[in-house]
């Protein structure tokens, strides 16, 4: 079953082309990585799926949470809604330049991403009713767990600003694995990590996946995505290269050529 | 109907020339250090007021009013020196409210030189009012204009055609940056409040033979002066100078055609309305996020 | 409850004093005014400290609810309460209209549009005569009364100005360890951010925006019942400029520090009187300085002051010979 849907999707700034006519399907279950070198459009392509900018032209659609076959109806059509409607239907993401909240502890942090599982108002929480009180018992445990998950729990009390760089890329992901999405985007998530805090990030990417998250990452770093990924797409230019799985696009002359390099 | 529009603009365009070299003032000091100088309007207070005691103490006019220019220049001097250095790196709030207490300190500072009296310049070339089209000009109007062209012209010129005016502008871009290229960042502060601080007083000593000055005549002018610079777009020195006049004008419009009460919340509806059009003022590039 | 134990501190300590003692006039007096002065800037410090959203025009808001308490009761008859309450509706619909354009703007723009709505309130308190009194101001406000007890001393004003300024105290301690909470500051920390995590930000700041309104409303009537009179000086740009001060000076983020700040500019005023004519010069001076060398905020500074203190005097004393 296709989870994401995107179809003919145009996207330019001032005049340069940024996305041309990409269309591609994800399925469900998997990791799906975009590569391509710097200015394909990868991160403009992310942009746009959560709604930070709005497609020239084409549309995306996305697969309703309990959605049991494939027809139109079952899909929301995302192009056109404001990104906290998109995190609503049931995606959420990392990014490349982290958009940590410095001002809070990691807890902290990862309650935030806990706010679409809750639903305290601002009058019952002004007035810290029974409720009120309940649900944030709950949301701290569900946060607790999201940071176990990423082995963060023993940060959980620490301020956002004096972790290390690794630990905050865990952090921004754990936040976002807190709000149960089906649709975990990763948005450069080894820039800056060593080979050992490498091989963890694949290590975490593969038990998302596991847990029933699907993944769509954007990665440069090659060693990360050929181990962690079940397909590829590459990008060029914001045209679509190639897509499949990593064996073939390492086998692929047209890739080798222009992004992997004549040598290999 | 025309006679009087012709009117309005007169004294909108001196008024607004006015707030253009306030807000330019402001605009130098938040390019050079990301900083709004609330106690801007004190370094107009503190012109006016200079030269009005120098030339009350027998100096001649000329030699009173640069004396006034080097005494605010050293109070901007001071500011940067005693406020501003030794909060470097504070968060932005925090800042203008060490400017605010500035501003305070300054005015308080006036109150007991000079009191709580009025005080005024006789007029630079005499006060007989020249009759153009119908409407009334006086020529101490002709030299706030005028000088106020020479001044601009004299920054715009200073930002894009010297090495100077160039470095000013690149410790605002990126002050590490411009640390690694040679330029002496702390005296680059220092030059841009000097120079901020010389235009206001010009701008006091220009205006205050029409319009008088107090202890607390910096608070409005001040004020002004920043919606002007923010009007045109906060760091765009044309944007201040183009938002000084706007606002002068309309002003004076306002409170010629409408009322003379309403006639600050007409200028400020304005300018609301613009910043609801146009988010980063007439002339201000857009901020673009990047995530 | 731990969470809440200097609240009950807080108050238990400002409901006494009075008692040990009194007909004090810092405490009856002053202390009013301090009251009223938490419930802004509290108020104000959701707005900026937690949401961080700048405003320069909060005076408005105070000015907006004691014109309609003075105007209703003094004009239409409104019973006191009535007033009040129609202050706080007036606000509320007046802060929803402007919140939505103006807080798309941001920094030195979103100042200035606060600062430009200030004024054009003020500037209406001042024109509307024939409603607002004009420049002359309004008098003959009736005062407040609770189920017969007239609000008709300075003692009994101070129990009921203390009483609100801990009400509103409570409230935003309760909503910043909330969800709505959590979502007010993960738009400060970053908006980009808070969005993907499903929090609409533009109604958050709205939402923000609005409730300081409508608390700065109440204030407002407050103010206006007890001074049985209400003019524009109050509520100009200057008041808002110092209800910044209060916030920023006190420590933003910060509940408490903003009480502390609404306290320490409440009263320094009345200290500073010694210096006579210089009062305006050591006023400035004294904000210089604390913002210079504690750019967080007095409260926060001097809180972590006190954790440096306890750290150095009760150290962790561990076992001899345990390595770690």
């Amino acid at each position: 079953m296709n989870l994401l849907r995107v179809k003919h999707l145009e996207k330019s700034f001032g005049g340069v082309s940024a996305i041309s006519n990409l269309s591609f399907d994800l399925p469900k279950g998997i990791v799906f990585s975009v590569i391509g070198p710097n200015g394909a459009g990868k991160t403009t392509l992310f942009n746009m799926l959560c709604g930070f900018y709005t497609p020239d032209q084409g549309s995306i659609i996305f697969k309703k949470e309990n959605a049991e076959y494939d027809k139109e109806v079952m899909y929301h059509s995302l192009h056109n809604m404001a990104t906290h409607q998109i995190a609503a239907c049931g995606i959420s993401r990392s990014f490349q330049n982290l958009q940590i909240f410095f001002n809070m502890t990691a807890l902290e942090n990862v309650m935030v991403g806990c706010h679409l599982q809750s639903s305290s108002r601002f009058l019952p929480s002004l007035l810290r009713l029974p409720s009120v009180i309940k649900e944030e018992q709950r949301v701290k445990q569900q946060a607790l767990n999201a940071l176990a998950f990423c082995h963060l729990d023993h940060l959980a009390n620490e301020m956002a600003d004096s972790l290390a760089y690794g630990d905050l890329k865990r952090l921004e992901i754990a936040r976002a694995l807190a709000s149960k999405p089906q649709l975990l985007m990763l948005d450069e998530p080894a820039a800056g990590l060593n080979d050992t805090e490498t091989q963890q990030m694949s290590h975490l990417i593969r038990k998302i996946c596991a847990s029933g998250v699907t993944v769509l990452l954007v990665e440069h770093n090659m060693e990360l995505v050929m181990t962690s990924s079940d397909q590829i797409l590459v990008l060029n230019f914001g045209h679509l290269l190639a897509q499949g799985t990593p064996d073939e696009i390492q086998n692929n002359p047209v890739v080798v050529k222009a992004y992997l390099g004549e040598d290999i | 109907m025309s006679d009087y529009i012709l009117q309005f603009l007169i004294s909108g365009i001196t008024v607004g020339s006015i707030y253009a070299l306030v807000g330019l003032g402001f605009t130098i000091i938040y390019n050079a250090s990301d900083v709004v100088n609330f106690a801007q309007g004190e370094f107009v207070m503190i012109g006016a007021m200079s030269a009005v005691s120098f030339s009350i103490a027998g100096i001649p006019l000329i030699i009173a009013i640069i004396m006034a220019m080097m005494v605010t220049v050293l109070v901007g001097f001071a500011l940067n020196q005693f406020a501003i250095k030794p909060a470097k790196g504070a968060s932005v709030v925090t800042t203008i409210i060490i400017t605010i207490g500035a501003s305070i300190f300054l005015r308080g500072a006036a109150l007991l030189i000079w009191g709580k009296d009025f005080y005024s310049l006789p007029a630079f070339s005499g006060e007989q009012p020249i009759h153009i089209a119908g409407a009334t000009i006086l020529p101490q109007n002709l030299w706030v204009m005028g000088v106020s062209v020479l001044l601009v012209s004299a920054v715009l010129w200073f930002f894009k055609y010297t090495l100077l005016g160039k470095a000013i502008l690149a410790c605002s871009c990126n002050r590490t940056a411009a640390q690694m290229v040679g330029i002496n960042v702390g005296k680059m502060m220092l030059l841009s409040y000097g120079l901020s601080a010389m235009l206001g007083a010009l701008a006091g000593v220009l205006i205050v033979p029409i319009t008088f000055s107090s202890y607390d005549a910096g608070i409005m002018l001040g004020l002004k002066g920043f919606s002007a610079a923010i009007l045109g777009g906060i760091g765009n020195p044309i944007g201040a100078i183009v938002g000084g006049l706007l606002l002068g004008v309309l002003e004076s419009l306002g409170a010629g055609f409408i009322s003379s009460g309403y006639k600050d919340a007409i200028a400020f509806a304005i300018i609301l309305f613009v910043l609801f059009v146009r988010p980063s003022g007439l002339l201000g590039h857009e901020h673009q996020e990047r995530v | 409850m731990k969470r809440l134990s200097g609240f009950y501190l807080l108050s238990l300590v400002a409901l006494i004093l009075p008692q040990i003692f009194p007909d004090n006039y810092y405490l009856t007096v002053v202390g009013v005014f301090a009251a009223l002065h938490i419930i802004l800037a509290v108020g104000l410090n959701l707005l900026m400290g937690y949401c961080g959203q700048i405003s320069l025009g909060h005076a408005a808001f105070f000015g907006l609810g004691a014109y309609s308490s003075a105007i209703l009761t003094t004009r239409y008859q409104l019973d006191p309460w009535l007033a009040m309450i129609s202050g706080m509706v007036l606000v509320f619909i007046i802060a929803n209209l402007i919140a939505r354009p103006i807080l798309k703007l941001k920094g030195h723009y979103l100042a200035m549009a606060t600062l430009g709505f200030g004024i054009i309130v003020h500037i209406i308190f001042v024109q509307t005569e024939a409603l607002s009194g004009g420049p002359d101001g309004l008098g003959d406000i009736p005062t407040l009364s609770i189920a017969g007890w007239a609000v008709d001393s300075d003692i009994r004003w101070y129990y009921v100005t203390t009483i609100s300024a801990l009400g509103s105290i409570l409230l935003s301690l309760n909503l910043i360890a909330s969800r709505s909470g959590r979502a007010i500051r993960a738009v400060h920390g970053s908006e980009f951010a808070a969005q993907m995590m499903g929090i609409n930000s533009n109604k958050t700041k709205v939402m923000v925006f609005v409730f300081a309104a409508v608390l700065a409303s109440f204030a407002g009537s407050l103010f206006a019942y007890q001074q049985n009179f209400v003019s524009p000086d109050s509520f100009s740009f200057f008041f808002s400029i110092e209800l910044v001060t209060m916030v920023v000076l006190g420590g933003m983020a910060s509940t408490y520090g903003a009480v502390f700040g609404a306290i320490l500019l409440t009263f320094l005023p009345e200290l500073l009187i010694v210096f006579e004519d210089y009062e305006m010069l050591v006023y400035g001076a004294i904000l210089m300085l604390v913002m210079i060398f504690m750019p967080q905020g007095l409260f926060i500074s001097l809180g972590h002051q006190l954790t440096q203190l306890k750290k150095n005097y009760w150290p962790n004393k561990k076992p001899a010979g345990d390595q770690q």
